[in-house]
């Protein structure tokens, strides 16, 4: 569908003698927009609306809109090498290489920027949707064991009660001689209360 | 051991469990951030309100936005910014379902669909040469069940199908110097008629059929006294013309062939005023005429006599002709009288009775009225009423019905100038407006709506509540100065001269001011709006007296114009003072000094450069001349491709004897070579900006000393072939190069080339680092490229023991004269978009990490982390330097959806991003304006140094509670099992 038709139409020729030289060479590039249905129903940009859809042609110099199916052209473009981008809320376009040939009218050559793919024709569609918010995680006991209140409570829990089963399992002789040594120091200390600690 | 181990783990926990937000959840939209939707100044506006529906009105604007509002309460329903060099020609209303607009010099023709805003169809319309757009859907006139729109423009006529855009038939107007004037259509005929001036002496009139373009006549007549101006339609097959002197109204009739009847305009009024000029208007046998300042509405009698009806001193504004029972058409006068505007509404053949007269009551901030729409209504008694949209000097538009302001809109906000900010007053007692909660009950609903909200558990209808009781926050829009810094006051400078005053909580206008210095008047015909400076801002010596800013403007576009200052308090909003220049302003410094009022010294450099210094009190003049020789800056002459420092000599000699002037010496100038370097950016940093510390630590406890200097310049060149567009030249014939100068001694200190890559260049400079982007031809994929400038000189102070033996060179001064030692680091990568400005974050004292702020093409605000631009990024860092935070290199810029500042909103027409810091330092102020304005708060590193809103208070208490009752638990366990083993 895509076609770069050379402008010049007989009857201006004919007719228009002091036509500038600088729009001989002037030529139309026809292309089409094309977001996939399906895409695009999580919200914002609705599906099927296209009126604020705009495509830029070289950063901005020319700005068209899209008509209800999605075409576009931008009209008396200059041969050479552009590039064209879509600006859509919701969507990531990759800016478009467009090579308009003054030797070969008709002859589209167009390749995507981002991944250096080449086109057959000007249909240009979206590489991913753009997500603008964060999701919100459904509340979970996981993310609130993970929170750091959560951490703090888990290793409270964990020296309350793992702390006593450590112990149990100490040599009787050795358990004596560290509550002795705890009687005769008075304070309870943490190191104290550790194996390792213990020995001495 | 084990205990250190742990916790480790328990801080990795801790952190990882922080989820690296920096975007926004859903529903935290319009918390802290505004968006602001406008259009410009109204310069054609189409009512349809026709059918029973929704009564609506088509507008289109200088800023090139055509947009569909309800007429109701003035919202907008659809709106498009066309392209700046698309500018809108003409609008109109087609088949009671399209609009149909006319742009780009009348080359480009698009029907929008009414309701909805989609386009419809667009045609492109060439002709043999430039001429005058003229849009004309005539009514009734059908083409095989087809209406059509005629266009001229480009010197050629031509009639397009309504339904699907295509060109029916088309007319050249070949004269050689034919400027066509009017195209006109008698009511229900199939006839059009042309009418222009050819060799100025030459009025030719050309009558086509509508249905195909056949030539019907032509006829041309000269008048020896030539033409001025513009004509005015007065009978369908009558105009009024003025001749070339601007003193003979010429009535010229067409019907069977052309004749002139010469009216003198001292005929017609006694004291005449010089050269009169026409305001065009489609009343039939009704139009105006002005001289200076002198309005006069004329009407044409049957026989082409002339009559005087109104003269007035007002600034007059008359709308078009509206048409109203058979035949009988309508138009509205608006003039300005004081504190109240008077609206008059009469009939076209009937100028001695009014259908209406009202006087509105208008803030003098408003200005006088530019324009005025008119529409009718049936009332319940079935007489007409009216209703007018008027717009006025300040750009607002306004909607009157029945004597009242229905709605108003601030349209003038849509193009800003420039941009500063105030504090606001500092809270006192008996100035608080903080609201109570009104009674413990409500307090508790609003509590438990929020723990159902952390809890997941709240029901769609409680989800709004809670919604709504955030935004409704009345914390935020509160008019005192807050512990955070996050309310303040957005000073706007507007292209009408009006000055705004925005609440950084929610946006409203807090105070507005037409700065009558700005103003079109007697001796000032075009002033321009130049720069907002921070004039005063009390802190420490002067806390009773209000901040105030400067506004500079100038009189005329060109060079040599006069300069107008004016002084406004930032708290009332009034002016203090208001000073006409008798020099012009070519550049501003603001200087790093203040007075003992607080009061800024800002250098105001001339156009024979000149400097003169303001405040002109001899205070400041004392304080100036003690720093006189420490005061450099710089000029950039962009067609010349030079670039000059400059410095004081001292007081102005010769004619100019006045204290506060100074001489200027030129210090050094580069020439960059005109056939190959074209200068298409200068950058430097921002003055306010505050940095932390010079030293850099990397990754293996190495130092590294940023070179920061306030006076350093980035400049691009291009080659003088590649300044053009993008596609206009191959990669062999284009660079670019960027320099960074030193604007003191002109030294370059650093120089890249970037073969085979073109402009346009948008670059940011902070710290050490400045960052760009350009259009890299070979790969047809923009750039953005980072310079990194480190200081050497300071590199051997590492040593520990040099330190200790003061052998260090730390505390020697810094002197730009001698010779740096720098080195540079850079690096480039891939950005997908085009980009219309970049800035950059600031926050008060420089400690966050900075993010880049990029205005994309789509007309979005991009954050990215400046990690992401980082010369020192490799493709495996080591160890250290992924500790460091160094991020693995790519070849292209990420671009996170979730890091768009501005989400899911445009901000239309974006032309520049400011942003300000807070009083709090992990946290920074955002404001990007264009057509709409956005504002919101960032924290480019998170808020590290406050809670934020959505922290969860209900947990931090379970946690305690749970700790609480795992104490006493643990205790009571520890009790009894010690009692047993007591018993044992």
């Amino acid at each position: 569908m895509a076609a770069v038709t050379p402008l010049l139409l007989l009857l201006l020729l004919s007719s228009a003698p002091s036509f500038s030289s600088g729009s001989r060479n002037a030529y139309n590039i026809n292309g089409r927009v094309k977001i996939p249905q399906g895409l695009g129903t999580k919200g914002y940009a609705l599906p099927g609306r296209m009126s604020n859809v705009k495509v830029l042609l070289n950063g901005g110099q020319n700005i068209t809109f899209l008509r209800p199916d999605g075409y576009f052209s931008f009209h008396n473009i200059p041969a050479g090498t552009h590039l064209i981008e879509v600006s859509a809320i919701g969507y990531f376009f990759s800016p478009v290489r467009v090579d308009v040939s003054a030797r070969n009218p008709g002859k589209v050559q167009a390749a995507l920027t981002e991944n250096r793919k080449g086109l057959s024709e000007l249909v240009l569609e979206p590489l991913r949707e753009e997500q603008y918010y964060e999701i919100r995680e459904p509340f979970s006991i996981m993310s609130l064991l993970k929170s750091p209140m959560g951490l703090m409570v888990g290793f409270m829990l964990a020296v309350a009660f793992l702390m006593p089963k450590l112990v149990e399992n100490m040599d009787p002789e050795e358990m004596r001689r560290a509550q002795e040594e705890m009687r005769s120091q008075g304070v309870p200390s943490l190191s104290s209360l550790l194996p390792g600690g213990a020995r001495n | 051991m084990a205990i250190r181990s742990f916790l480790i783990l328990f801080i990795l926990f801790f952190f990882s469990s922080l989820n690296p937000i920096l975007s926004l959840y859903e529903d935290q939209v319009g918390l802290v951030d505004w968006h602001q939707q406008y259009l410009g100044k109204v310069k054609q506006a189409v009512f349809h309100t026709h059918k029973t529906g929704r009564k609506r009105v088509v507008v289109s604007t200088e800023e090139n936005v055509v947009a569909l509002l309800d007429l109701r309460q003035g919202e907008i329903f659809w709106r498009h910014v066309l392209g700046s060099n698309d500018v809108i020609d003409g609008i109109d209303i087609a088949l009671g379902k399209y609009v149909i607009t006319l742009s780009s010099g009348g080359s480009i023709l698009r029907a929008w669909n009414l309701p909805d805003g989609q386009m419809v169809w667009e045609s492109s319309l060439r002709g043999p040469k430039h001429s005058k757009s003229l849009l004309l859907v005539p009514t009734n006139l059908k083409i095989e069940k087809d209406n059509i729109v005629i266009i001229f423009s480009n010197g050629r006529l031509n009639a397009v199908s309504c339904i699907d855009g295509e060109v029916l038939w088309e007319k050249d107007f070949e004269g050689e110097s034919l400027e066509v004037q009017q195209v006109i259509q008698p009511p229900g005929s199939n006839l059009i008629y042309v009418v222009g001036f050819a060799s100025s002496s030459l009025f030719e009139m050309y009558q086509i059929n509508a249905l195909n373009g056949e030539l019907l006549k032509h006829e041309s007549a000269a008048f020896s006294g030539g033409f001025l101006g513009e004509v005015s339609p007065v009978f369908s097959e009558t105009v009024v013309a003025l001749d070339s002197t601007g003193l003979i109204l010429l009535t010229v009739s067409f019907q069977n062939g052309i004749s002139f009847q010469q009216t003198p305009i001292s005929n017609l009024v006694k004291d005449s005023f010089g050269p009169a000029k026409i305001i065009p208007s489609s009343v039939t046998g009704i139009f105006a005429i002005k001289m200076n300042a002198v309005t006069i509405v004329i009407r044409v009698t049957d026989e082409n006599k002339l009559e005087v009806v109104e003269k007035t001193n007002h600034e007059t504004s008359i709308s078009d002709a509206l048409p109203v029972s058979e035949g009988q058409q309508a138009f509205a006068l608006v003039q300005r009288a004081g504190p109240e505007i008077h609206l008059r509404v009469k009939l076209a053949h009937n100028w001695d009775d009014n259908l209406l007269k009202e006087s509105v009551k208008m803030d003098q901030h408003r200005g006088l009225v530019h324009k005025i729409y008119i529409n009718n209504y049936i009332r319940t008694d079935k007489s007409y009423g009216f209703r007018a949209l008027i717009v006025m000097e300040d750009h607002s538009l306004l909607l009157l019905q029945q004597g009242e302001i229905v709605w108003s809109r601030e349209d003038g906000l849509a193009s800003i100038i420039d941009v500063t900010t105030s504090e606001l007053p500092v809270e006192r007692d008996g100035v608080s407006v903080a609201k109570v909660e009104h009674n413990l009950f409500e307090w508790l609903k609003g509590h438990m709506l929020k723990l159902k909200g952390t809890l997941m558990l709240a029901s769609p209808q409680d989800i709004a509540a809670i919604q709504s009781m955030r935004l409704k926050n009345s914390e935020k829009s509160k008019m005192t100065r807050d512990h955070n810094g996050f309310r303040k006051l957005l000073i706007v400078l507007t292209r009408a001269g009006k000055l705004f005053a925005l609440h950084t909580g929610d946006g409203h206008i807090v105070w507005s001011y037409l700065l009558q210095s700005l103003q079109k008047s007697k001796v000032c015909q075009h002033p321009i709006g130049l720069n907002l400076y921070k004039w005063q801002v009390p802190h420490h010596h002067a806390m009773d007296e209000n901040p105030s800013v400067l506004v500079i403007g100038k009189c005329g576009p060109s060079s040599d114009a006069p300069g107008a200052l004016s002084f406004v308090d930032t708290y009332t909003g009034k002016e203090l003072s208001s000073l006409s220049l008798v020099h012009s302003v070519a550049q501003v410094i603001p200087l790093p000094y203040t007075d003992s009022t607080e009061q800024r010294l800002h250098l105001l450099i001339d156009a024979d450069k000149h400097a003169h210094l303001y405040p002109k009190t001899p205070e400041a003049i004392s304080i100036f001349e003690r720093e006189l020789s420490n005061i450099y800056w710089y000029s950039v002459e962009d067609d010349n491709g030079i670039i000059k420092g400059h410095a004081l000599r001292g007081k102005c000699t010769g004619e100019v004897a006045d204290e506060v002037c100074f001489d200027t010496r030129e210090l050094w100038s580069i020439v960059f070579p005109s056939e190959s370097e074209k200068i298409i950016a200068t950058v430097t940093r921002k003055l306010n900006e505050v940095v932390h510390t010079q030293a850099k630590v990397i990754a293996d406890q190495e130092v590294m000393y940023k070179y920061i200097s306030r006076n350093l310049l980035f400049v691009a060149t291009v080659a003088l072939k590649g300044s053009g567009e993008i596609g206009s030249v191959t990669p062999e014939e284009s660079w670019l190069v960027a320099y960074l100068i030193d604007t003191v001694t002109g030294r370059i200190l650093h120089r890249v080339t970037h073969h085979g890559s073109q402009g346009p260049v948008h670059a940011v400079f902070s710290e050490n680092w400045v960052v760009y982007h350009y259009f890299n031809l070979k790969a047809h994929r923009y750039e953005m490229s980072v310079i990194e400038i480190y200081d050497q000189s300071r590199a051997d102070n590492k040593d520990v023991w040099k330190l200790v033996l003061g052998k260090h060179n730390l505390t020697s001064p810094i002197s730009l004269y001698s010779r740096p030692d720098v080195i540079t680091k850079s690096q480039s990568y891939f950005f997908t978009h085009s980009v219309k400005t970049i800035a950059v974050t600031s926050t008060t004292k420089g400690i966050t990490s900075k993010q880049l702020l990029i205005g994309t093409i789509g007309d979005q605000v991009l954050a990215l982390d400046k990690r992401f631009l980082d010369p020192r990024r490799t493709v495996n860092p080591t160890q250290a330097e992924k500790e460091e935070g160094i991020i693995p290199l790519t070849d292209s810029l990420p671009i996170i959806p979730q890091s768009y500042v501005t989400h899911a909103l445009r901000v239309e027409g974006l032309r520049g991003i400011i942003t300000v810091p807070a009083k709090l330092e992990s946290t920074t102020l955002v404001f990007a304006h264009g057509v709409d304005l956005f504002f919101t708060q960032l924290a480019p590193s998170r808020t590290y140094d406050s809670l934020t809103d959505d922290f969860n208070y209900a947990l931090l208490l379970i946690t305690i509670v749970a700790l609480v009752a795992a104490i006493s638990l643990t205790w009571t366990l520890s009790e009894r099992k010690e009692l047993q083993e007591n018993w044992r």
